[in-house]
Order: C-alpha cells, then sequence, then structure tokens
C-alpha cells in the first residue's frame, strides 16, 4: 500500500525537524514549572533563540541542487488509519520555517513589557504556537499537517482574546470561526484523496492524473480553507479585527507566518495535487488577486488607524503573492515566495514599530503619532526604511518578489497588469503618508514631549529586520538558490497530466 | 473455576452493588458508600484487566467472554470510575438516599457491562434493562426545592419514553424470532441471512433498533434528552451522558451484524437519521442558555456522528464508532465534571456562569478547554481522531455526501463550543471566589485532559486494540473488511 516514491533521504527515525517542532513543546512544559515573570521571559527569549540558532541547520543542511524533500522523517503513526507522522522540507517550506523560527525571538522581545499580566499563559501560547507552525511548514502527511493547521488555532485566538484590544473577543471568536469553517471541507477532501490516493502521503498524493471532475471538488475545498487564510477577497474581514485587537507579538505572527500558510497550502497541495483544476481556475483566481491588491491598497488609503492600515496593506501585499502563484510561471512562483518571506519581515517590522507606538501613546490613531519623527529620530529612521520596502521601492525586499510576481504575470496576461499598476501606486500612497505623518507631522502636532525614543531592547528588535529588508533587497541570489529546484519540480508536477491548453 | 474466573469483572460489580445496597440500609454511611463505589469500581478494572485475555462461553452460549466484549468492559468500568469520582459530594441529592443512589450506579453499571457479552436476544434485553432502570430512579433522586421541580417532570418523560422504545424494540424483536425461531443472536443472524432484504425482516431490525436509538438520543428518538439533561442533577446527567450511549453502540453493532452486508435499505435509514440528528443537535444547541441543556443538544449531534461509522456497516466504521462514543463520553464527562463544581449548590449552570473561570480555577479552566475543544473536534485532542474515524469509514464505504454534511456540522458546532470558550476565558468574572479542588477532583481532571489528549495523540492503541478484537470475535458479518 505504501509505495514509496523517491522523495530523497530516506531518513528514518527523528532528526532536526522533530527537534525544531518538539523543542518549543519542552520548552513550554518546563515553562509551565518556572515561576516569576522576568524568569518566564527570559527562558521563553533564549529558547526561542536557541531554536532560532538551531534552525540554522536547515539552511546549511539543505542541498538545493537536490530535488525532491529532504531531511524526511517517517514513522507509522496511527496503523489503523494508515496516518504517519512523517516530515521533510523542500526549498520553499525550509525558508517559512526559518522565518517563523526567526520572528518567534522577536515577538518574545517585543512582548517584554507589552504583555504585563498573565505571562506565563502568554509565553505558552507563543511557544504552541510555534511548535504548531514549524509543524505545518514540515509535514509530508496530510493528518498531520490537519492537526498542525487546527492545533494552531486554539493559542491563536486565546492570544488575541486574552491579551488584545477592547473587541478582541469579537475578533478572537471571528478568526476561530472562520478558520475553522474553512477547514471543513479540507477534512473531507483530504478523506476523499486518501480513498483515491490509498494513503495520507503527501508526495504520494502529488502528480497523481486525478480525474477532473474530482480535482475540482478538491480543488475548491482546498481553495476555500486556503483562501480564508491568506485571506483573499472576499474572505478578508476576519484580518482587519483580528490585526487590530491582536497584541504586538500575535500581529506580528498572524502576519509574518499564519498568511503564509494559505499560499503554502496553494503551492504545496493545490498545484501539485489538483493541477488539472489549478490550471482551469487559474485565470480567474489571478483576477481575483488583482483585486485583493487593489483593495488592499485603496482600503489601506483609507485608515486611520495605523494597524488597521498595515492589515489592509497585507491583503495587497498577499494578491501579490497569489498573482504569482497562480501565474503558473517560474517568475511568478518564485516571486510569490519572495513575497512570501518579505510580507514576513516588512509587516512584521511595520506591527512592531506601531505597536512601539502604541505603548507609548496608546493609541494608533494616526493624527495622535503625528511629528513623533521629531522625539523618536530611531524609530522615525526604521519606519522611513520599512515603508519603503512596504511600496516595494528598489533595493528593498518587496521590490525583487513584486517585481518577479509582475513579470511572471505579465507573461500571461499583460492586461492584467495593466490593472494591477494603480495597486502599486496606492501602497506609495499609504506607506508615504503614514510615514510623513509620523515622521514629520505637520503644523499642529500634539504634544509629544516626554516621549522616549527607541530603547535599546527595542532597537535590537527591529536591528535584524532591517538588515533582512535591505539584505534580500540588494542580493536575494541566496534565497532564490534555495528554492530554485523546488520550483521547477512544482511547475513540471503543474503541467503533468490532462493535456489542457494554458488558457491565455 | 474457570468460568467463575471469566465472570470475574461483573462478579466484583455485584458484589460491590450488594455492599452498597447493605450500607444503604443504615444511616449516615454516605462517606463509607462512597468508598465501597470507589472500590469496586476500581477493584473491577483491575479484575476486567486479569481477564482481558479470557475467551469462553457460558450458560449455553448465550454470555460470550471474547475479546470485544472484555475492552467494552475496560471502557464501561473506566466510565464508571470517573463516575464515582464526579459524584464525590452529590449535592443535589437527598443526604438520606445517597447510599441508594451509589448502588444505582452501580448496578446500572453491571446493567452495560452484561450487555457487552449477551449474545442471547433475551439475555441481552434483561442486561440493557437492568442498567436502564436505575437511571429512570436516579433521575428522580434530585433534591426538591423552591423552583426545582422539574425532576419529577423528566423523570416521568425519561421512563415513559423509554418504556414506549423498547416496546418498539421487542416488538421488533419478535419479529425476528418469528422469522428465525430462535434467540441466540448467532443462529439467528445466520438464519436471517437469505432472507435479509425482505420487508418484513428490515422491519424487524428497524424496530429493534429503536430502543437504542432512544439512548443513543438520536433524533426521531431525542425528545427527552434536553429536559432530562436540564431536570436531572449534575452527576446523574453525567451517567446519562455517558453509560448507556456506550452500551447503545455495543447493541447496535450486535443488532447490525443481523443485517444484510449489501443492503440498501438500513445504511440509507441510518444515514438519514445521523443527518437530521447532527443538523438538528447543532442548530438548537446553538440558542442555549443552560450549560447542560445545551450539552443535550449537542450530544443529540454526536449521536449523529457516532451513527457515521454504523452507516459504513463494515468492521472499521463500528470500530470508529466504539472509539468516537468512548471519546465522547470523556469529553463529555470532563464538561459534567467542570459543571458540578462550578454549580452553586447543585443549582443549573448558565453558560455565562461559567464567567471568569480561568480565575476562579486554572485546572478546571483546563479541564472544560480540553473538553469543549475536544467535542468540537479541534485536533490534538481525542473528538478529532474519531471524527476523522468515522468519516473515512463512512467515505470508505461510498457516504461522501454524509461526511459532507457531517463535517459541515462540525463547523456549526464550533459556535456555540466557542460561546463556552468565551465565558469561560475572555469573559470577565462576576463571581471571582476561587473554586477550591480536592485531592481526588484534582486527580480525576488530570486523568481526563491526560486521557482526552492521548486518546487525540495516540489513538493507535485503542483503534488497533478495537479492530483486533472485532476480527478475532469474528464480527465480521457485514461482509467484506474494507481494505485500510
Amino acid at each position: 500500500m505504501n509505495h514509496v516514491m523517491p522523495t530523497g533521504n530516506p531518513a528514518e527515525g527523528f532528526g532536526l525537524l522533530s527537534v525544531l517542532i518538539f523543542a518549543p513543546l519542552a520548552a513550554a512544559a518546563v515553562a509551565a514549572c518556572l515561576r516569576g515573570d522576568t524568569a518566564l521571559r527570559w527562558w521563553t527569549l533564549i529558547s526561542t533563540t536557541a531554536i532560532g540558532v538551531v534552525s540554522v541547520g536547515l539552511w546549511t543542511g539543505y542541498e538545493p541542487a537536490r530535488a525532491g524533500f529532504q531531511m524526511v522523517e517517517r514513522m507509522p503513526w496511527v496503523r489503523s488509519l494508515g496516518i504517519e507522522y512523517r516530515l521533510g522540507v523542500d526549498g520553499i517550506s525550509v525558508l517559512l520555517i526559518l522565518l517563523t523560527t526567526g520572528l518567534a525571538p522577536l515577538c518574545v522581545l517585543a512582548s517584554w513589557k507589552y504583555i504585563g499580566v498573565r505571562v506565563k499563559e502568554f509565553m505558552l501560547c507563543l511557544l504552541v504556537m510555534e511548535t504548531a507552525m514549524v509543524g505545518v511548514f514540515c509535514a509530508l502527511d496530510f493528518v498531520l499537517f490537519f492537526v498542525f493547521w487546527e492545533a494552531m488555532l486554539i493559542p491563536m485566538s486565546l492570544m488575541i482574546g486574552v491579551w488584545g484590544g477592547p473587541r478582541r473577543v469579537y475578533a478572537a471568536l471571528k478568526f476561530f470561526v472562520y478558520t475553522m469553517a474553512g477547514s471543513a471541507l479540507m477534512l473531507a477532501a483530504i478523506i476523499a484523496l486518501r480513498l483515491k490516493a490509498g494513503t495520507f502521503g503527501i508526495p504520494e498524493m502529488m502528480g497523481r492524473d486525478l480525474p477532473a471532475e474530482f480535482q475540482c471538488w478538491v480543488f475548491g475545498a482546498f481553495l476555500l480553507s486556503f483562501a480564508i487564510k491568506v485571506p483573499m477577497v472576499p474572505f478578508h474581514t476576519w484580518l482587519p479585527a483580528a490585526h487590530v485587537e491582536a497584541p504586538t507579538a500575535g500581529s506580528v505572527l498572524l502576519a509574518g507566518v499564519l498568511l503564509k500558510m494559505g499560499t503554502y497550502g496553494f503551492l504545496r497541495f493545490s498545484l501539485p495535487i489538483t493541477p488539472y483544476a489549478a490550471r482551469l481556475f487559474a485565470p480567474w483566481l489571478m483576477g481575483v488577486s488583482v483585486v485583493a491588491i487593489l483593495y488592499g491598497g485603496m482600503a489601506a488609503l483609507a485608515q486611520t488607524d495605523m494597524k488597521k492600515l498595515v492589515a489592509y496593506s497585507s491583503v495587497s501585499h498577499m494578491g501579490f503573492a497569489t498573482l504569482g502563484i497562480f501565474s503558473l510561471t517560474k517568475d511568478g512562483i518564485e516571486g510569490a515566495t519572495l513575497v512570501m518571506i518579505n510580507h514576513g519581515v516588512t509587516t512584521g517590522a511595520l506591527f512592531l514599530v506601531v505597536g512601539m507606538l502604541y505603548e507609548r501613546l496608546h493609541s494608533r490613531e494616526l493624527d495622535r503619532a503625528a511629528g513623533l519623527g521629531r522625539v523618536m529620530p530611531w524609530m522615525a529612521g526604521f519606519l522611513g526604511v520599512f515603508c519603503l520596502s512596504s511600496m516595494a521601492f528598489p533595493g528593498t525586499n518587496s521590490f525583487v518578489g513584486e517585481f518577479l510576481v509582475m513579470a511572471g504575470g505579465f507573461a500571461i496576461s499583460p492586461i492584467l497588469m495593466v490593472f494591477a499598476v494603480p495597486g502599486v501606486v496606492a501602497a506609495a500612497a499609504y506607506n508615504l503618508r503614514m510615514l510623513q505623518r509620523v515622521a514629520y507631522g505637520g503644523t499642529a502636532n500634539p504634544d509629544h514631549s516626554g516621549i522616549p525614543d527607541l530603547g535599546a531592547r527595542e532597537i535590537l528588535i527591529l536591528l535584524p529586520l532591517l538588515v533582512l529588508v535591505i539584505g534580500i533587497g540588494l542580493h536575494p541570489a541566496p534565497l532564490v538558490t534555495l528554492m530554485h529546484t523546488s520550483v521547477e519540480q512544482l511547475l513540471g508536477q503543474v503541467r503533468l497530466g490532462t493535456a489542457v491548453t494554458l488558457v491565455p | 473455576m474457570t468460568t467463575l474466573f471469566a465472570f470475574f469483572p461483573e462478579l466484583v460489580l455485584v458484589l460491590g452493588g450488594l455492599g452498597l445496597f447493605t450500607l444503604s440500609l443504615g444511616k449516615g454511611n454516605d462517606r463509607a458508600g462512597w468508598w465501597v463505589a470507589l472500590g469496586t469500581a476500581l477493584a473491577a478494572w483491575l479484575a476486567g484487566w486479569a481477564t482481558l485475555e479470557v475467551r469462553e462461553t457460558l450458560f449455553d452460549g448465550a454470555y460470550r467472554i471474547d475479546g470485544f466484549s472484555q475492552v467494552l468492559k475496560l471502557i464501561l468500568i473506566g466510565v464508571l470510575i470517573v463516575l464515582v469520582l464526579v459524584g464525590g459530594d452529590l449535592k443535589d441529592v437527598r443526604e438520606d438516599i445517597r447510599g441508594e443512589y451509589r448502588f444505582l450506579l452501580v448496578m446500572s453499571a453491571v446493567g452495560f457491562v452484561l450487555v457487552t457479552s449477551c449474545m442471547d436476544v433475551l439475555a441481552l434485553v434483561v442486561s440493557l434493562e437492568l442498567g436502564s432502570f436505575p437511571l429512570y430512579l436516579a433521575v428522580a433522586t434530585r433534591r426538591e426545592r423552591v423552583d426545582q421541580r422539574s425532576q419529577m417532570e423528566s423523570a416521568i418523560k425519561y421512563v415513559m419514553f423509554g418504556v414506549a422504545a423498547n416496546a418498539i424494540m421487542l416488538f421488533g424483536l419478535g419479529y425476528l424470532y418469528g422469522l428465525t425461531g430462535t434467540t441466540s443472536l448467532p443462529v439467528m443472524a445466520e438464519r436471517l441471512r437469505p432472507i435479509a432484504g425482505t420487508p418484513m425482516a428490515l422491519a424487524g431490525i428497524g424496530m429493534a433498533l429503536v430502543g437504542l436509538f432512544y439512548k443513543l438520543a438520536v433524533l426521531p428518538f431525542q425528545f427527552w434528552t434536553p429536559d432530562v439533561y436540564e431536570g436531572a442533577s449534575h452527576e446523574t446527567t453525567g451517567v446519562i451522558a455517558s453509560l448507556p450511549k456506550v452500551g447503545a453502540v455495543v447493541v447496535i453493532i450486535r443488532w447490525l451484524a443481523l443485517a444484510s452486508p449489501d443492503g440498501r435499505s438500513i445504511p440509507w435509514l441510518l444515514g438519514v437519521l445521523a443527518a437530521g440528528s447532527m443538523l438538528y443537535g447543532n442548530l438548537i444547541a446553538m440558542a442555549q442558555r443552560d450549560f447542560k441543556r445545551m450539552l443535550g443538544f449537542s450530544g443529540i449531534a454526536h449521536a449523529g456522528y457516532a451513527m457515521l461509522g454504523f452507516v459504513a456497516l463494515d468492521q472499521a466504521g463500528s470500530a470508529a464508532s466504539v472509539f468516537y462514543i468512548t471519546s465522547y463520553a470523556l469529553m463529555v464527562l470532563a464538561c459534567f465534571t467542570v459543571i458540578s463544581l462550578v454549580s452553586d449548590d447543585g443549582l443549573n449552570v448558565p453558560i455565562t456562569g461559567l464567567a471568569g473561570l480561568h480565575r476562579r480555577s486554572p485546572l478546571l479552566a483546563a479541564t472544560l478547554l480540553v473538553g469543549v475543544f475536544g467535542l468540537a473536534g479541534v485536533p490534538p485532542f481525542a473528538g478529532f481522531m474519531g471524527k476523522l474515524a468515522l468519516f473515512t469509514a463512512a467515505f470508505e464505504r461510498g457516504h461522501g455526501w454524509l461526511v459532507v454534511i457531517a463535517v459541515i456540522n462540525a463547523a456549526i458546532a464550533v459556535y456555540y463550543y466557542l460561546g463556552v470558550i468565551r465565558e469561560a476565558f475572555l469573559g470577565d468574572a462576576v463571581v471571582v471566589t476561587p473554586i477550591r479542588l480536592n485531592f481526588e477532583t484534582r486527580v480525576l481532571c488530570v486523568g481526563l485532559i491526560g486521557a482526552i489528549v492521548l486518546l487525540g495523540v495516540m489513538p493507535g492503541r485503542l483503534l488497533d486494540a478495537l479492530a483486533a478484537v472485532m476480527s478475532a470475535s469474528g464480527m465480521t458479518a457485514f461482509g467484506p473488511v474494507a481494505a485500510s
């Protein structure tokens, strides 16, 4: 039954991936026994940093030139249902895991003072989240994937619901219900796929020539789940609510990692498992993506709440990611993966800055923050770079990704790309508007005397992100090399099967 | 001697029951009664482990000790242990009848434990009634006070519906006896095989199922559920929500072995009832304010999920149903543990009454979180794996539409389960007095959390064991076992 396909190194037993998945859980177990908030903060910081350092082993251990999944771990889990504990990574997931483990210590630092009550529970949520997030990107068994995917819901909604803003309960429940409703049909699709493929193994499901109608149903079920997670317009309404109410660390994880799970889902499941349906629906989804780019941009332009502004800009950025994915071209998919990473870095950084402002002003209104640059030069400097990155200024990280996406999209439909251009303009407008207000302000700025500039801890949080923004912007080659083979393989799988002309 | 040993867990339970009866004759033996009940349950559990490998046929083939019955006995006695622990102080039962209450509880468990081994229709019906009758009484044992007399109405409802459902079941069994001329289940199954598709046989099997649908609270035999849940004391509701349901699943598996595996009528009937129960239970549960009543409606929905395994009419489906109902019993008992401890002087708990529970008692809040999210089917808790096993079994036999209805229902259910979590974790506390937990309650909470997580993370042990004992017990009368 379990015919093994060539999936790279057939190593068994525990390896680096299991360590990365279970280390946060172990750290959480230790944290549960600790007393004292300061000790808890330090312990979580040290453990997440250590996990981040260990995860560099993924980068060095991964062989970019080899196709297929690497660092595979495989053990039976539930025999009677044919579920396996099976892990493995390719170039795309390595990048996303590194993003996750990299952001986690920053989230701890960002919550250092922000979270004042029930520190222990918060840190437990954070660590459990890390386990689930890394697990999602590693899982090669569908049930295992689903378990991690859903297990994330509880800590994330608690994070929003307990430590969030005034409308936290509403936002937390909306987030939970939306995501759960989306994934319900995915479960049915997973079971249906298992009956066709005879196993829950993800690699075995790829590249099968499944019946066209069946593919469409499965694709639809996945689409609903992933579109909610990305989120694609019109399933985006949970996002601004969740982002605005979540504590800073929650927003960073939400924007940085959780949204990527939707686009990761498209890349890992929708394209290779249901290639026919993906090709069939790709033009429509490209259209929806352009709508998201425009809508997100316009909505961001209308916001006065900084967090909402960044949240809507996420909708727009993720529109670029889905646009690239469904262009089904090499440039598009590589660009989309870069957009995913860059969005994690840039939007994460913007949420961090907004969080720091909120800690000082207890407000996220643009008007209240007007002219803060005068008393907070460091902050203004950081915000400047991150805003430029968010509008995809050449030389910053986002430029590379969005450029590749546009290039990929252009190869498919130049007309559609013309429609996407206003979205780019809107991005410049809302970012520069925020930068102008916060850094320079107008003639009648509120009184900011006595507000301190960024402290050492805060600079320490933002500095790595700044380095990434510039670094990826000037030298994206290592990232592209890392995922190149995986993307080629993915494209091969999409083109497999029933011969259907690519819709122009 | 070996025959006596094979019967060991049952003997221990009966002896314990007799001991409790003797105790109940005196006064002021409340605490002693609890210890005896706990000791009986624990001893029976150990006896269950000791007789796990015993295979024996007793009483001229009417009573068969096989792997399936022994595993189920362990499950049932495990549930009994939890129930004894939940009913530690029985706040809302009159003090002078607490001894009787514990006697009733143990006797009910005896009935359902006997059911697992019965291979004769008469013995089975008698055992089933032995399990049910003490519960009819237990509903009425709730204390009377101002504004609280609904327990009598509940008890009457429970008895009337129960007796009516039993009558229909007996009527159906009468048909089956008339067709086959035997009361022995294996012989009956054999003689029914050539005529399984006839209307007479279908009517017989269908009616025989009614009595069990009533215990499982499947539409349209669910009417008693919300009222009995609301009217009975918390501990009693916990019993009603767990023991009879596990027992009913066992008997349904026995009955369905009579049905022809490739017939369409029985799966169709079960499928419609399952879909109806899920929709009805979930939609009405959304509107509930009383936590127990909500659990009652959600119980109807869960009965619907459990039916998915029967729709498959194969071994994988039956194993999944048993697994699911076992995890359901644990999860719902986690909720009832919380209810009986949160409840003020035994009064019913509105959902809003859970507000601020995480501050009043973090352990109880965690128990509630695990129980409720388990019921909602969120991994990594037992409910998810149970649903996965059920859905896979049903899908494998071509009931894709039913699975789609079930997953949509699971999504609907999340809404009202979240309402509970919202109160317990996110709501602002009205009462912030801490809830003190004694040692055995803490053990109970940790044990329930551990069991629900373990069944969710490592369901293989139980599922594989069930599959193994079911094929070893020759419960493959369902026809071809689906490849898995």
